[in-house]
């Protein structure tokens, strides 16, 4: 992928790709539309799984950290929103002021989570991090009691939809001529944010950062030896991957505009970690196209598997969404075995793979 | 105090089935330091194959004992298997693997068995057939029924079996060599494949007789019993020590009694009523009998979680576990 | 080796991609009536009425059973050939899965409103029917929820939501004054499961028990997958109240009182619809016996009894649970078109709102809110294995359960 964005020599062709790039991603959600609102919907959850597994990727693919309660993050930042813009406090503060204290509040969470685990190995990391989502999620369904915070199980409805100047993203209306769905507009600002973020990651991973989590990533003590301040760069890379949690966490709040703590549980976070693997640890490219892989997947199953069965058996055998759950499993079995480094492997995973197999050696556990 | 004495029965029972499972994980840790993040989708596929027998059998007139015992037999074959195919198709090919990969696979198997399990036995709850008359006990005001009592002997029992396997019997001795140092073991003539396929089959032994008195103590078996189970009994494993074996008893029955006492009194001790100084400090309407729970039963699923991340993070090497380097 | 890649994943996304674009299943606003090319002569006009439940998952059997209600009626109508805009009236369904998932109702709702559907029948679940409720208000389409019981759905001010089912805060306050008149305890404990329905209805049980001036011990809860609660039981041992409330599904419900009575406890034990099942005594046994439950409705068996044949000729099996619902939402939407002469849901909602109707379930008409008035709500007791009715609590009255069959000239 990084061949595209090789500039030198090509000016010209990098500048129509990216205009041909933009002409797509801006005509999509009309295409889209005329074939139903419904695929710009979808479209729409698929780039929310883009952001969770960028922000998950930066965790477990630039730092090493593995992260099985990473969900935390995102319901951290989806209650944060509801909190704030929903008749359940009363409270109705404007998008661009709630979407950066979700962002913050889930950072606040990122190292509350990090602080007492820095010592813990990868795989203790990952087990302790699966209890710290699933703790979260039961406090949000039990702090309706004794004094109602989350409203429980019950969940929070009429969460405020975005709206800048009496422009509001849930509602149909017709702009300069065009025809506006609320999921189209919706898709252009959930498109702004991911190209946003895509950048900062970008250039996260490139920075003098980005190349710390790497050496931690590689080996810690020689890190640390190096002169990095390991602590701070774990407890950093836990705040941003949860910042972007909790961003996506907010922008479902406002799109569902509905949430309760049944969104949030263990299966949502092992499919941001399968989306993280399968697209390749480390490269974002790769993560992005894991993310849309596995969200268009059930979709497309739904479209093909079920009116297959139906022709050939009279009726339908597997659910869709057993043989989604199975190919997500045997995904991660696979692709830990045949191709660790994902589909899209980052160049640094790459030429780890390349290192002849004395050096792998050296890694046997004792 | 009946009602003190009653939850330490009732942690005990849950706490010896706990104590089982966490056996499987604690062996495996031991000898290749791999947590088998799987292993609770073992005992799901045991109560699950039990079931299936027992219901077949149940109207045929045999013993409710023998039908029991026959579900069994059946389970621990078919969980041996699985817990061999495990280790050789997923866990023997990263051996050398970076450390999260395992822990990946592991995954991946834990939701394939899950999806397996359901495309065979359905998505319902299965309600075993309720064949095993129940007489109740009453011993000092606490109920105590037959079906504990057999549970913990069982437990006993097996706890016993294997501690004379691991430090009686040639195999036991392999196993303890692989665990300090597998290279050396190797080059000693112990072929390190098949202790650790062992060690895995008689994890998944242990499992299998875990679902079965799981299934067969509740009544029910569903597909997703294992994942809760897993990570509790994974729990007590670290809480008694990862790699030890009496660690993982001592370990599976405290956290079955902290989770009864737990779920009994956190209501009671967080509740601001019983403490005036601190209901009259927040103005909190306790008049008239009236509580202000803070916490009630409904964390009782916290605490198996907080266990885990207190001993984590202040003693890793768990109550009997001896202290390992940070970066073993 | 990039490039290869690249381009895999490149067609990966374009096949992906163009399987959007075949399957979907293109609704071209044909529903308009000047659309057509069909033959002149009897002028038609198709109504679609869209379904959503769920289809897979664990309550499909549910979702179906609530599917082949509306399914009758919409073919009913049409073998009674209505006309409606003077034009003949063909009725179609277009059945969604939402697989009992928020997320996923929200993306059939989407579909049903591409397809401009006249009016829904759903969804099943409250949490999902919540948020979808908010699409199909925006597009202005009518909505009937057969079986969503949770007060939130009426609440929203949406004038095109209703229900024909009893709400939580109905079914509550019935098995609880039911309790209260026959049983008489002085102390009660309240069990949930701490999900958004076992929760609704303890609550509502325990305001009605609380102003009839019974003691309720504080509120303990387990989850929907708690499978013990010897803890919790045996901490109300030691309370020793009269009744137990538990508000949750019979998957948990079972192991509950199963150990209930395990630990020697007297109690009166009682439940709400999601444990008011034969299942009970498959997972608790002979423990289960003499357990008092409540439906929201009536129980299938007791409805109209044109109903319950139609039903098992079509289908070949008797309804499971709210069918009979399903079949009167069906049915509502289309008298009112009947009445308004139109499928346009602008036109018809109005005449929704004040039709007064006889159906399956009894006699219908909605409230401001778009709730049933006086629904009613079936009081079973657990008898040799079997879930009998004992009673029905009609408008805060009860009823002996013959006295009722009585007045509904069926079952």
């Amino acid at each position: 992928m990084r061949a595209l964005f090789d500039t030198r020599g090509h000016p010209a062709l990098v500048w129509i790709g990216t205009a041909l790039v933009a002409i797509v991603l801006a005509v999509l959600p009309f295409a889209l539309a005329s074939i139903g609102t419904t695929w710009v919907r979808i479209t729409n959850y698929a780039i929310l799984y883009v952001l969770l597994a960028l922000g998950l990727n930066i965790v477990v693919g630039f730092a090493g950290l593995l992260d099985l309660g990473y969900i935390a993050f995102y319901a951290v930042g989806a209650y944060t929103y509801a909190l704030l813009a929903s008749p359940h406090f009363d409270l109705h503060l404007p998008f661009w002021a709630v979407l950066p204290i979700g962002a913050a509040v889930a950072a606040f969470f990122g190292v509350l989570l990090g602080a007492p685990t820095l010592k813990l190995r990868g795989d203790y990391l990952a087990i302790v991090t699966l209890g710290f989502g699933e703790i979260v999620r039961i406090f949000l369904n039990n702090l309706s009691r004794p004094v109602n915070i989350t409203n429980g199980p019950q969940g929070i409805a009429r969460i405020d939809p975005f709206r800048i100047d009496g422009l509001d993203f849930s509602k149909y209306e017709t702009l300069a001529g065009v025809f506006f769905s609320g999921p189209i507009k919706y898709y252009y600002l959930l498109l702004l944010v991911m190209l946003a973020i895509i950048v900062l990651n970008v250039r996260l991973q490139d920075s003098r950062i980005g190349r710390a989590w790497e050496a931690i990533r590689e080996d810690e003590i020689a890190a640390r030896a190096m002169g990095i301040n390991t602590r701070d760069m774990k407890l950093l890379a836990f705040a941003m991957g949860a910042s972007f949690g909790g961003v996506a966490g907010g922008m479902f709040s406002a799109i569902q505009g509905f949430i309760s703590p049944e969104s949030f549980v263990l299966v949502e976070s092992i499919m941001v970690v399968s989306m993280v693997v399968l697209g390749g640890m480390g490269n974002i490219w790769g993560v992005i196209l894991g993310a849309l892989l596995l969200s268009f997947v059930p979709e497309i199953l739904r479209w093909t598997v079920e009116p297959f069965q139906r022709a050939l058996f009279g009726r339908q055998l597997v659910e869709p969404e057993v043989i989604r759950m199975l190919i997500f499993g045997f995904a991660l079995v696979l692709i830990m075995i045949f191709r660790p480094a994902g589909l899209l492997p980052s160049a640094v995973r790459k030429r780890e793979l390349a290192a002849s197999a004395e050096s792998r050696l050296a890694d046997v556990r004792t | 105090m009946d009602v003190f004495l009653q939850q330490v029965v009732n942690g005990v029972t849950l706490g010896a089935v706990y104590a089982v499972v966490a056996l499987g994980y604690t062996m495996v840790y031991g000898i290749i330091q791999l947590i088998n993040f799987a292993h609770g989708e073992v005992v799901m596929i045991g109560a699950m194959v039990a079931f299936s027998v027992i219901s077949a059998l149940a109207p045929s007139g045999l013993p409710p004992l023998a039908v029991v015992l026959l579900g069994t037999g059946f389970a621990i074959p078919v969980c041996m298997l699985v817990g061999y195919s495990m280790e050789r198709l997923a866990y023997r090919p990263l051996r050398r693997a970076p450390r999260l990969a395992p822990l990946i696979t592991a995954i991946g198997i834990s939701i394939i068995l899950q999806h397996l399990a359901l495309m065979i036995w359905s998505r319902n709850i299965l309600a075993f057939p309720q064949i095993l008359g129940t007489t109740t006990y009453f011993v000092g005001g606490a109920a105590i029924t037959n079906v504990q009592i057999a549970i913990i002997a069982i437990c006993v029992a097996l706890m016993g079996g294997l501690a004379a396997l691991v430090y009686r019997t040639r195999l036991g001795t392999a196993m303890r060599a692989t665990a300090q140092n597998p290279q050396v073991a190797g080059l000693m003539g112990i072929d390190i494949n098949r202790v650790i396929a062992a060690t895995f089959v008689i994890g998944a032994a242990l499992a299998a007789v875990a679902g079965v008195l799981y299934g067969t103590y509740y009544g029910i078996a569903q597909y997703t019993m294992g994942s809760v189970l897993g990570l509790k009994a994974f729990s007590a494993a670290v809480l008694g020590g990862i790699g030890n074996i009496p660690g993982a008893m001592l370990g599976g029955v405290l956290l079955g009694v902290v989770e009864a006492l737990g779920a009994g009194y956190i209501g009671d001790v967080s509740d601001l009523c019983r403490y005036g100084w601190i209901a009259a400090l927040m103005d909190v309407r306790c008049a008239d009998g009236g509580h202000f729970i803070l916490f009630g039963s409904e964390y009782q699923d916290v605490f198996a979680f907080l266990v885990l991340i207190l001993v984590l993070v202040l003693r890793p090497s768990g109550l009997l576990g001896e202290r390992v380097g940070e970066r073993a | 080796m990039q490039r290869t890649w690249l381009a895999l994943a490149l067609s990966a996304t374009a096949v992906a991609l163009a399987g959007c674009g075949e399957q979907a299943p293109a609704p071209k606003p044909e529903a308009k009536a000047e659309a057509p090319k069909a033959p002149p002569p009897p002028p038609s006009i198709e109504i679609k009425i869209g379904h959503a439940g769920p289809l897979t998952g664990g309550i499909a059997h549910l979702g179906k059973d609530n599917e082949n209600g509306a399914q009758l009626a919409i073919d009913e109508a049409n073998e009674a050939k209505l006309k409606i805009e003077g034009k003949d009236a063909k009725f179609v369904l277009l059945k969604e899965d939402d697989q009992a998932d928020p997320k996923q109702g929200t993306t059939v709702a989407q579909k049903l409103v591409d397809a401009k559907v006249n009016g829904v029948v759903g969804h099943l679940n409250s949490g999902v029917t919540i948020p979808a409720s908010a699409l199909y208000n925006q597009a202005g389409i009518p909505m009937i929820s057969g079986s969503a019981t949770n007060p939130k759905l009426t609440e929203q001010g949406f004038k095109n939501v209703f229900r024909v089912v009893g709400r939580d805060d109905q079914q509550g306050p019935a098995i609880a004054s039911y309790l209260a008149a026959e049983r008489k305890p002085k102390l009660v404990a309240v069990i949930d499961d701490a999900t958004a329905y076992g929760e609704g209805i303890a609550n509502e049980v325990e305001k009605t028990l609380t102003a009839a001036k019974i003691k309720v011990l504080p509120r303990e809860k387990g989850t929907d997958k708690t499978t013990d609660w010897k803890a919790i039981l045996t901490k109300l041992r030691g309370r020793k109240p009269d009744a137990i409330f538990y508000g949750g599904m019979d998957a948990t419900g079972g192991p509950l009182i199963k150990q209930g009575k395990e630990l020697g406890i007297k109690a009166v034990f009682s439940f709400g619809d999601g444990a008011c099942t034969d299942k009970m005594t498959e997972l608790a046994g002979p423990a289960a016996e003499g357990l008092l439950c409540s439906q929201a409705g009536i129980p299938p068996q007791a409805a109209s009894r044109k109903f319950l044949d139609a039903y098992k000729k079509k289908f070949n099996v008797a309804p499971i649970l709210y069918a009979p619902f399903t079949y009167d939402a069906a049915n509502l939407l289309i008298e009112a078109m009947k009445k308004a002469n139109s499928a346009e849901p602008s036109k018809y909602l109005p005449e929704l709102q004040k039709l007064s109707f006889s159906g399956a379930t009894g006699p219908i008409s909605f409230d401001d809110r778009g709730d049933r008035k006086d629904a009613e709500i079936t009081i079973f007791t657990m008898k040799g294995g079997k879930i009998e009715p004992i009673a029905v609590v009609k408008g805060g009255k009860t009823f002996g359960y013959e006295e009722f069959l009585k007045t509904m000239g069926g079952g």
